[in-house]
């Protein structure tokens, strides 16, 4: 009897959050589906029948082939200098270093500020003005003696969202070195000291015995980073603002809904993105729910 | 227990229904008192605009000591978030009593298409209103014979401003049309004078508008919002041709830097020319304090038409509208009374940095630059701009800007210009 009080009481306790999470999360994801398979343009609703035209039209359009370039560019960047780096610091700090406290919270702080802040800073710090206007890390690198080093950052036609992938880097690998120095720290002492005493050097234990068993962190990090990538939007708006060449989905979803009006289109834009991330997340959330039943 | 379950659930939903019963009443006082306020929207948060618009609600509250101004602006530059804000309220029917607009299709094509404001025909004429405004503005700000706003202020677009130092040591004069701006332009990039300084992608817009109105003059200019001119046509094309010359004068950096930032450049004498509108004036003239420049107009910085569009004022102006389904709307009348009349506009103008949109406001209240810009307003042929929502309605301008950004990344004129012609077909007048 009591079980069932309790049963009904946790019924009841999650049921407004079941609900709201329906209304505000599913209900108008399938709305937002059905604008954007219409042809509403304009102020006023019209749900006319439009088809996938919208997302013909998408796959047509120059710009959003720009845009899906861009993201590729600052996904690879951004995903794989994060992992790279957090994984660098973590090991590094997993030497028994002086401090680690300390050293922790400094790799770790950047993750507190928002995109926007970094964005504003790296803005000044990636100014690509030459001559007497000079500043930031090209001002830096001339100081010294490293002007090889100095480039036109994010006005790069090309690799301008590489430079912006840089500060997101910053911010973010402090938070992948949390999650491999945890994963670290669990690895057993004994599997290291057996693979020393098997005689392997201090990179075959890393590359051998840690790295494998790390696996589970690299695709946390994956996961994580990944959608935080493709739904990336506050960062290039503080460094770049609305521009064509560092134009990514979500910024044209903004501006093609609130400033051109164009519904329809931007609905389509943004199921695209919410397929894209979801392509990452449900593989990740299947897995994760497997291990933790097998558990 | 499944019974019990679904009874707990319906009190659950009852006990919803009753807490938003009660929500209700609350939220239904406030029009209770109708008629003893008005709410106006606006993206006027800060500085200079700020300023102004609460020099304007004194001069409304002295007139209307007994209707409640509320004042709902919401930040962003340029009204970027507060359209978002405005186009949410009009979708779910509660639209402000008057909000702020581009005068011209950001309004027409945007809320007029769209039903939401209405025709001010009857308090133009009791106000007299027609007799003091510029024949040629009531055109850009009228659809189908009826008047949707009240410009309280105007802005001009087509400034050229110049640093007279820079262009007095190299032997320049001030360019008048666009062979006299490249062959200057050229004096000075020989002298190693960074020529034009330029900055994010809408001032680039800015410029093309400027370009345009220069290469194809007045007439053709308006038809290309009308349909009468035709964005395929090789008057286009030279136009083109000739922004890609003027961009090829620019700091390589302008994708990084404010309009500030490149008015700035013209100010320290880092850049001859740079064009932008004469809001530029207020951040020359401006006080330091202020993080204005602080500099002499005529000395410190120095002003002209673009080249070849003397004689041509191509303006934007700010408009108060009146909402389809106002909540109040006498006192949003009679704000709008205050908008556009002479102690409103008088009270708003010298402390935002623009002019009246009124010919017979008393000159001697703006600065050096404003009372030139006055004089010209008064006699010039007046045109509107495209960046700033006389133009074009907003889709098209987007449409516009895409094509722009593409353009400016390959710069590959035959693609822009059958980028125009698309957006024209598909937002524009041209079918």
């Amino acid at each position: 009897m009591s079980k069932d009080k309790d049963r009904i009481l946790n019924i009841l306790l999650v049921s407004p959050s079941i609900l709201a999470v329906f209304i505000f999360v599913y209900a108008f994801i399938g709305w937002s589906v059905r604008v954007s398979l219409s042809k509403w343009k304009g102020l006023t609703a019209d749900y006319t029948w439009n088809g996938i035209n919208n997302y013909l039209d998408l796959f047509r359009d120059q710009r959003f082939q720009v845009d899906i370039r861009n993201t590729l560019i600052f996904t690879g960047v951004f995903v794989i200098g994060s992992i790279v780096l957090g994984f660098i610091l973590a090991v590094m700090l997993d030497q028994g270093l002086k401090g680690e406290g300390f050293f922790r919270s400094l790799f770790l702080f950047p993750m507190a500020i928002s995109f926007i802040v970094t964005g504003v800073v790296w803005r000044w710090l990636m100014n690509p003005a030459t001559g007497a206007r000079t500043s930031g890390l090209n001002l830096l690198f001339s100081y010294l003696g490293l002007d090889f080093l100095e480039n036109a950052w994010h006005t790069t036609p090309t690799w301008g969202m590489a430079a912006i992938a840089l500060a997101a880097i910053w911010q973010m690998s402090g938070y992948t070195m949390a999650l491999y120095l945890a994963g670290l720290r669990a690895i057993p002492v004994e599997l290291r000291e057996a693979a020393q005493i098997d005689g392997a050097n201090e990179l075959q234990v890393y590359r051998y015995i840690m790295l494998p068993l790390l696996s589970p962190v690299t695709l946390s990090a994956l996961i994580i980073l990944g959608h935080i990538s493709l739904k990336v939007f506050d960062l290039i708006i503080a460094i770049a603002g609305k521009q064509y060449a560092l134009d990514v989905p979500a910024i044209y979803m903004w501006q093609v809904t609130f400033d051109g009006l164009f519904y329809g289109k931007g609905a389509a834009i943004g199921i695209l993105l919410l397929i894209s991330v979801a392509v990452l997340i449900i593989p990740y959330i299947r897995f994760t729910l497997r291990t933790e039943t097998e558990q | 227990m499944n019974k019990k379950l679904f009874a707990l659930l319906s009190l659950l939903a009852i006990a919803s229904f009753v807490i938003a019963a009660c929500g209700a009443p609350a939220a239904t006082e406030a029009p209770a008192a109708a008629g003893d306020q008005v709410e106006v929207f606006s993206w006027w948060t800060g500085g200079g605009e700020a300023a102004g618009l609460d020099a304007m609600i004194a001069v409304f509250n002295g007139a209307n000591p007994d209707i409640e101004f509320v004042n709902s602006a919401v930040a962003g530059g340029a009204g970027t978030n507060a359209r978002a804000v405005l186009a949410t309220r009009l979708q779910s029917g509660e639209p402000p009593d008057s909000w702020q607009g581009h005068a011209g299709q950001e309004l027409i094509g945007t809320y007029v298409a769209g039903g939401q404001i209405q025709p001010l025909n009857d308090l133009y004429e009791a106000e007299g209103w027609l007799e003091v405004m510029p024949e040629t503005l009531i055109p850009l700000i009228s659809s189908d014979g009826n008047i949707y706003s009240v410009p309280v202020n105007i802005h001009r677009a087509n400034v050229l401003w110049y640093n007279p130092a820079l262009l007095e040591a190299n032997g320049v004069e001030v360019p008048t049309n666009m062979d006299e701006w490249f062959a200057a332009m050229d004096t000075l990039e020989a002298a190693g004078v960074q020529p034009l300084a330029l900055g994010e992608q809408w001032t680039k817009m800015h410029l093309l508008e400027t370009v345009l109105l220069s290469t194809l003059g007045a007439d053709a200019y308006n038809g290309l919002w009308d349909g009468t001119t035709d964005w395929g046509s090789a008057e286009v094309t030279t136009a083109l041709e000739n922004y890609v010359k003027v961009l090829g004068y620019a700091n390589e950096d302008s994708a990084s830097l404010s309009w500030q930032d490149a008015s700035k450049l013209v100010a320290n004498g880092d850049a001859a020319f740079n064009v932008m509108g004469d809001w530029a004036d207020g951040y020359f003239s401006g006080d330091t304090a202020g993080n204005n420049l602080g500099l002499t107009p005529g000395e410190g910085y120095g002003w002209a038409p673009v080249p070849g569009t003397a004689g041509v004022f191509q303006f934007l102006s700010d408009s108060f509208v009146l909402a389809v389904g106002a909540p109040h709307p006498d006192a949003a009348t009679a704000w709008l009374k205050v908008a556009g009349s002479k102690e409103g506009q008088e009270a708003f103008n010298p402390v935002k940095g623009s002019i009246c949109a009124r010919t017979d406001c008393d000159t001697s209240l703006f600065g050096a630059y404003l009372q030139t810009a006055m004089e010209d307003w008064s006699k010039d042929t007046v045109v509107g701009s495209l960046t700033h929502g006389v133009v074009a309605n907003d889709s098209w301008k987007t449409e516009i800007d895409t094509a722009l950004g593409a353009f400016i990344a390959d710069s590959n004129i035959e693609t822009f210009q059958s980028a125009l012609v698309a957006a024209c077909t598909s937002s524009g007048p041209c079918k």
